[in-house]
């Protein structure tokens, strides 16, 4: 390249950092398309909507599996002493603290509506297994509780809620 | 091609690389020092460009990937589903068809640069039959691309162009059940097309190194035709050719823009969106434009085999393009005579895409029949009678002579 004094600023050099900027800015704006094309597409987003799921066929005792965005959701129609075995726990000896009432809807103490997903590496745990009445997870040993809480082996913390709420006694909408 | 001398880099670190794997050096001397001729005008730019598009087709093809089901069942609805739900999948969709087709506008351009130029002629013979097969390779890239979309155009392209090679005597058929991985075009053909679709951009790839690097060797040609002599002839590649490929590259994704943005369905078919009905063959099959002028090569002729064995000469034919031109002077500038054969070909070349447009009857066929001739009577005749009969105009002692002489 030719030498130039540094000492003035050229009209070629403004020429070449203009030139350069805009490039920059167009390389920028080029990528946008291709990263954004990754992201989930409308019909997957579409796949996600809320899903409403009738409670009445579910018997005492009995735990249903629904998908919702991919993941397994128990709902679990719990009995009488499934309630109370989850009630009468000191909260403080958990792993991940948290008393059952946080755990279920105000009324609906007997639904208890939770992600199926183990949260140590993400195994479906199975149902009514485990010495604590709950769900035993075969993959690495983790014990859950009546309420989906962690109590023994290495996951760090309990079975996570999907959002939901009650439309009705009989019905609820997840998502 | 090991560590040019003159390439000094700066700090500690790049020089304990360079002396582990000169790239450094490399890029250095192939696109910052490399000697480029000085007159050189914007027809070639044209190689940069094709670069350029390789590399666009590469991405959003391999992005496009990502969502697209090569099934017959499934295919031409993924390409819908690209088209309406992906992010920005009507803008990735219409950028590679809108490239293909652009892609192929620069190629011509590009050999057409060549033939006027002669920068086919000695020592660039190798140069140019890698890029006669850079562009069969773009060819087959381009109609499995095409194949799909498996719309209605795509599924009888396909039975067309596997059927050709049924025109080969004996083995012919054995040859199209083999392509087809079943007795009609169907869902292996749709596989196998997707997986060549993927590989054959990357073995281009591969072949435009060769071609670059044979590039390299020679150095570029000139409008002149005549090599550089001296350093006068020649300036750095950077910043002179670097910034200059740069306008026009920029120009040309303009044309590019215009196309995917205002018009992206213009260079199609309205055919290829109606799903692929291997029961109904539409009223006019054609191919894309860029295939045009062979298809009408192809129909031109009355006989089954030779009509293929037409289409194949026809590309084939510019491989020996170097030794059936027997003109000493390379440019196109200095050839009075050559000059007006050339644009005359050209124009049949246009012509014949026009004709491969039209329906195969009456005045159609006289006119593709009469260009046909033309085509393959420009190489095989002209050229190299040109050669020996023709008076050249006088060339000038040097390129730096042609610039800084005529140049007012």
């Amino acid at each position: 390249m030719t030498t130039v004094s540094s000492a003035e600023h050229t009209r070629r050099d403004f020429l070449y950092i203009a030139t350069g900027a805009v490039g920059a800015v167009g390389a920028a704006a080029a990528l946008v398309p291709l990263i954004a094309q990754m992201n989930p597409d409308a019909s997957t987003i579409a796949a996600g909507a809320p899903i409403e799921v009738d409670l009445a066929p579910i018997a005492d005792g009995q735990i249903v599996k629904v998908f919702w965005r991919s993941k397994p959701i128990f709902i679990s129609h719990r009995t009488k002493k499934e309630i109370d075995e989850a009630k009468n726990v000191n909260v403080n000896t958990l792993k991940d603290p948290e008393p059952d009432s946080a755990r279920v809807k105000e009324g609906h103490d007997q639904w208890l509506v939770v992600i199926g997903i183990c949260t140590h590496l993400g195994c479906i745990p199975l149902a009514h297994q485990g010495q604590y009445d709950g769900w035993f997870c075969p993959c690495h040993g983790s014990v859950y509780d009546t309420a989906g809480r962690i109590r023994q082996g290495p996951a760090p913390t309990n079975l996570p809620l999907p959002p939901y709420k009650f439309v009705s006694d009989t019905k609820i909408l997840i998502g | 091609m090991s560590g040019n001398s003159t390439y000094q880099p700066q700090s500690k670190v790049l020089q304990w690389f360079e002396k582990r794997l000169p790239i450094g050096g490399l890029i250095h001397s192939s696109f910052v020092a490399y000697p480029t001729p000085r007159n050189l005008n914007y027809w070639w730019t044209f190689g940069g460009i094709l670069s350029m598009m390789l590399g666009i087709q590469i991405i959003t093809g391999i992005v496009l990937a990502m969502h697209y089901t090569p099934h017959v069942d499934f295919a031409f609805k993924s390409v819908e589903i690209i088209m309406r739900d992906v992010n920005y999948g009507w803008l990735l969709r219409y950028l590679h068809a809108n490239g293909a087709a652009m892609f192929f506008l620069a190629v011509y351009i590009h050999m057409f640069r060549g033939i006027y130029y002669g920068s086919y002629k000695e020592p660039r013979e190798v140069l140019w039959i890698l890029g006669v097969i850079i562009y069969l390779l773009m060819m087959a890239t381009g109609f499995m691309g095409y194949v799909l979309v498996w719309g209605q155009m795509s599924f009888w392209a396909a039975t067309v162009i596997t059927n050709l090679f049924s025109a080969i005597p004996g083995v012919g058929e054995t040859i199209v059940t083999w392509l087809w991985g079943g007795y009609a075009v169907g869902n292996p053909t749709l596989n196998r097309f997707y997986s060549l679709h993927y590989l054959l951009p990357f073995v281009i790839a591969g072949v435009v190194v060769l071609h670059v690097w044979a590039l390299h060797v020679s150095g570029q040609n000139n409008p002149t035709g005549i090599e550089p002599k001296s350093a006068r002839d020649t300036v750095p590649f950077t910043p002179y050719a670097t910034v200059k490929d740069g306008f026009f590259m920029a120009c040309f994704l303009i044309l590019y823009c215009w196309f995917v943005f205002y018009i992206p369905n213009f260079l199609g078919h309205a055919d290829n969106y109606i799903p692929a009905n291997p029961a109904v063959t539409p009223s006019h099959i054609v191919p894309e434009w860029y295939y045009l002028p062979f298809y009408a090569i192809l129909r031109a002729i009355p006989d089954k085999l030779f009509g293929v064995i037409a289409l194949i000469a026809s590309i084939a034919i510019l491989a020996f393009l170097p030794w059936l031109d027997t003109s000493k002077v390379k440019s196109g500038r200095y050839r009075p005579l050559f000059k007006q054969f050339f644009w005359l070909w050209v124009v049949v070349c246009i012509g014949l895409g026009w004709l491969g447009a039209k329906p195969a009857e009456g005045i159609y066929v006289v006119l593709s029949r009469i260009f046909t001739v033309y085509y393959f009577g420009f190489f095989l005749v002209i050229l190299p009678l040109l050669g020996i009969f023709e008076k050249t105009k006088p060339l000038p002692n040097s390129i730096s002579d042609s610039v800084l002489g005529s140049k007012a």
